[in-house]
């Protein structure tokens, strides 16, 4: 079967710092899988490399069997698109919930835009009342639930996710991580998903990669988290933290 | 002064009120606690208040809210009954701040060193020798392994965890008998966050300190605090012993402590929380 996302041997090098140092990476469809890190691992670089944000240096990138060229053409963002991490700084300050769905229709020509809106925002439990609302008019969890819908809206196949919940309240976080699942389970959806917390990603998904400045550390299912069998320091000393703080006596 | 068992901060029926284009909004409504020489988590999601009590005790509270309280006393000294210029002489001696991010929070034009020696020079008469002297200690003492480079450094050539040991430092120099601590840790890696944690948790004991830890992180604030504070709606919902969290009665304390995911705990979809509107009420 060829892969949803296959990374090959990726460099990216921005001026001389090199934030990613060959790090290849391989998602099957259908499959959810994660990168852990803390900041400056090149986590987030490697999602931004995929979409086009990054300076690609070397490597390859696939995206379901087909090599990626300089330029993304409209269909990869068709079957690709991605879910940043801050809601407030993602959606454009002036425009209506309305107008920012409509973005992506335009650009790719949907005609049937009216319906789409609809169930975009049905699907992600916002109704026809949010259509009309400004970004500042809404909650956090409001704005990321519309953050999904407008990926949602071209039906991707593949759904890039970076931190899409750290800047959300624990409770607002558990409802969009259902939401997530969710759609995924109804879509068939292949996600990557970039986190720092190790109990999202062993919650969210089957694979994970740890990643350490700009190198992947060690690859991992997420059983081998919960069963604490990590070859890795670097992973056991995230494990640890994870556990909150220990008094040294 | 009160002995090492006394209390030192005690808070009766506080409000905050902001006045806004659609009428007054009370973002604090009658908190009501103490704080001995231990170390306090307030707990709660955003808009919960957590944060303007602990402005309200350092005297940050916006000019246009209005502050009310039955009693709000350090040291037996009334808070609100002080003029501006007695406030600020406690504010950075005897009451101290941390803030969540030292990259909004420190000074970005003034080096390290210098902010910290101008905290310390506020504060007491010391000459110029003795407060470079003392801040490089204070550095040390908050494990900056060179402290001598660090103390000509700016803000931005310092990583957040650095940044946040300065801002501990800064703080501790004139040596403060109570800490309001506003999310030390959140803008920070997780094994960074235990190494501050860490320190701060040393420091508060060695030198007998009150802290009031206020934090986001139900999970991260009992594994670190001897008693928690859990607020809603701008009151407090729930008082427990940190060691005791596991029994929460109150079911928005168990609601927040449950919809988290935790590793090993396969729970698909996670529980949410069923927001009761009697619990604002």
């Amino acid at each position: 079967m060829t892969s949803a996302i296959a990374v090959d041997t990726l460099e990216v090098i921005f001026d001389r710092f090199r934030a990613l140092k060959g790090v290849s990476l391989d998602v099957q469809p259908g499959e959810s899988f994660g990168l852990v890190g803390e900041s400056g691992s090149g986590k987030s670089t490697l999602l931004r490399a995929i979409v086009g944000l990054a300076p690609v240096a070397s490597g390859s990138i696939a995206v379901n069997g087909k090599t990626l060229g300089a330029r993304r053409d409209k269909a990869f963002y068709r079957e690709v698109q991605m879910v940043f991490q801050d809601p407030y700084g993602s959606l454009h300050p002036r425009q209506t919930v309305d107008r920012l769905l409509q973005e992506p229709l335009a650009i790719h020509g949907f005609a049937d835009g009216e319906k789409r809106i609809e169930r975009a925002l049905d699907e992600v439990g916002l109704g026809n009342g949010f259509r009309f609302r400004y970004a500042h008019q809404l909650s956090g969890g409001q704005r990321q639930r519309v953050a999904i819908a407008r990926a949602l809206i071209l039906e991707p196949s593949i759904l890039l996710l970076d931190e899409p919940t750290s800047a959300l309240d624990a409770s607002v976080q558990a409802e969009v991580l259902n939401l997530l699942e969710e759609v995924r389970r109804r879509r068939k959806l292949t996600f990557l998903m970039v986190s720092h917390d190790l109990a999202i990603i062993t919650h969210m998904c089957e694979r994970l990669m740890v990643m350490q400045g700009g190198e992947a550390v060690e690859n991992l299912v997420a059983n081998d988290l919960v069963e604490r069998r990590v070859t890795k320091d670097y992973t056991r000393n995230l494990l640890r933290a994870s556990d909150g703080f220990v008094r040294t006596a | 002064m009160n002995g090492r068992t006394g209390t030192l901060l005690e808070v009766d029926d506080l409000r905050v009120t902001f006045p806004t284009r659609t009428g007054m909004v009370e973002a604090v409504r009658g908190v009501s606690f103490s704080l001995g020489r231990e170390r306090l988590g307030i707990v709660g999601e955003s808009g919960s208040g957590k944060s303007q009590t602990g402005r309200a005790i350092m005297g940050l509270t916006p000019p246009q809210a209005r502050i009310s309280a039955n009693k709000l006393t350090f040291d037996g000294i009334d808070l609100l009954g002080i003029s501006p210029r007695q406030r600020r002489a406690l504010r950075g001696n005897r009451i101290a701040m941390i803030l969540q991010d030292p990259k909004y929070s420190l000074d970005p034009v003034m080096s390290i060193g210098r902010q910290i020696v101008e905290t310390l020079r506020t504060h007491e008469k010391v000459g110029k020798a003795e407060a470079r002297e003392r801040a490089l200690a204070m550095l040390e003492a908050v494990q900056i392994r060179d402290p001598k480079r660090v103390f000509d450094l700016h803000p931005h050539e310092v990583s957040g965890g650095m940044g946040q040991r300065a801002m501990i430092a800064m703080m501790l120099i004139a040596g403060p008998e109570m800490m309001i601590a506003d999310e030390p840790t959140s803008a920070l890696d997780v094994t960074v966050q235990l190494d501050v944690l860490g320190i701060l948790d040393r420091l508060v004991a060695e030198r007998g300190m009150g802290l009031v830890f206020i934090s986001h992180d139900l999970r991260l604030v009992s594994s670190f605090c001897d008693r928690v504070i859990v607020m809603y709606a701008g009151k407090v919902v729930e008082q427990l012993k940190a060691s005791e969290l596991s029994q929460a009665q109150h079911p928005y304390t168990r609601g927040l402590l449950n919809c988290m995911p935790k590793i090993g705990a396969d729970r698909h979809p996670l529980p949410v929380l069923d927001r009761k509107p009697e619990w604002a009420a």
